[in-house]
């Protein structure tokens, strides 16, 4: 398994160890997020869904996203692991844990870097359905990029 | 030359992971611009590029060697 804070991975994913990864003596919280394969997306059934990711510049946004938390949050620690290939309904896609002084922030942090990751890190999912197949390309799964690509600040 | 990488739908339609190509000094609304012209069936307009691994905006510069990637809207997590 991948030891590293911020990574990409064809494995799956640890939660203990992505949390081990943030504990610490300062920290009176952990929060993880655990982001599953969804079955069913507005009625229509996923039958399973395929990620790729651009690895090495999709592992320096998540580095980018723990330095933005650690600015905004400080004291905190964090650590994001997104699994790409095939994955079946309910496997783990994402998993991120924030270890923090207080439990405000270690929530608001963990729901920050998800916001970011669909934003900013480049990755895709295919949806396999039924009848056909399809990447998926609505940032924050509403548009694609809202103004037609990132938001300038954003990209820094 | 510099080497352009294609991802997801990209990459299917033009049927390849990355190419090489022969022209730099050019910027990345020129290229994206040359290679729809190559690739018909390419549809970069929603798509951002990064150079390097660094998103870059459509007046950036492309030089020689460099690493250029087109990221289609992405769906993460």
């Amino acid at each position: 398994m991948n030891k590293k804070r911020f990574a990409i991975t064809k494995e799956a994913i640890s939660i203990e160890e992505i949390i081990n990864l943030v504990v610490n003596p300062h920290a009176g919280a952990v929060n993880t997020f655990i982001g599953t394969v969804r079955e069913f997306t507005k009625g229509k059934q996923t039958l399973s869904l395929e990620y790729d990711a651009y690895i090495p510049m999709a592992e320096k946004k998540l580095v980018q996203i723990g330095e933005e938390i650690s600015e905004k949050w400080p004291g905190s620690e964090v650590a994001i692991t997104h699994r790409i290939g095939h994955l079946a309904i309910s496997d783990i896609a994402v998993v991120i844990a924030v270890a923090a002084p207080h439990r405000a922030e270690s929530y608001e942090a963990s729901r920050y870097a998800i916001e970011r990751i669909k934003e900013v890190v480049p990755i895709w999912k295919k949806e396999h359905w039924e009848d056909g197949e399809q990447w998926i390309g609505d940032q924050l799964e509403q548009t694609a990029y809202p103004t037609g690509k990132p938001e300038k600040e954003h990209l820094s | 030359m510099i080497t352009i990488l294609f991802f997801a739908g990209h990459q299917e339609t033009i049927g390849k992971e990355q190419i090489e190509w022969n022209k730099a000094g050019v910027t990345i609304s020129e290229l994206k611009r040359d290679l729809q012209e190559k690739y018909p069936a390419l549809t970069l307009d929603q798509s951002m590029a990064a150079v390097n691994e660094e998103y870059a905006a459509d007046d950036t510069m492309v030089n020689d060697s460099d690493i250029v990637a087109f990221i289609p809207p992405v769906s993460g997590g």
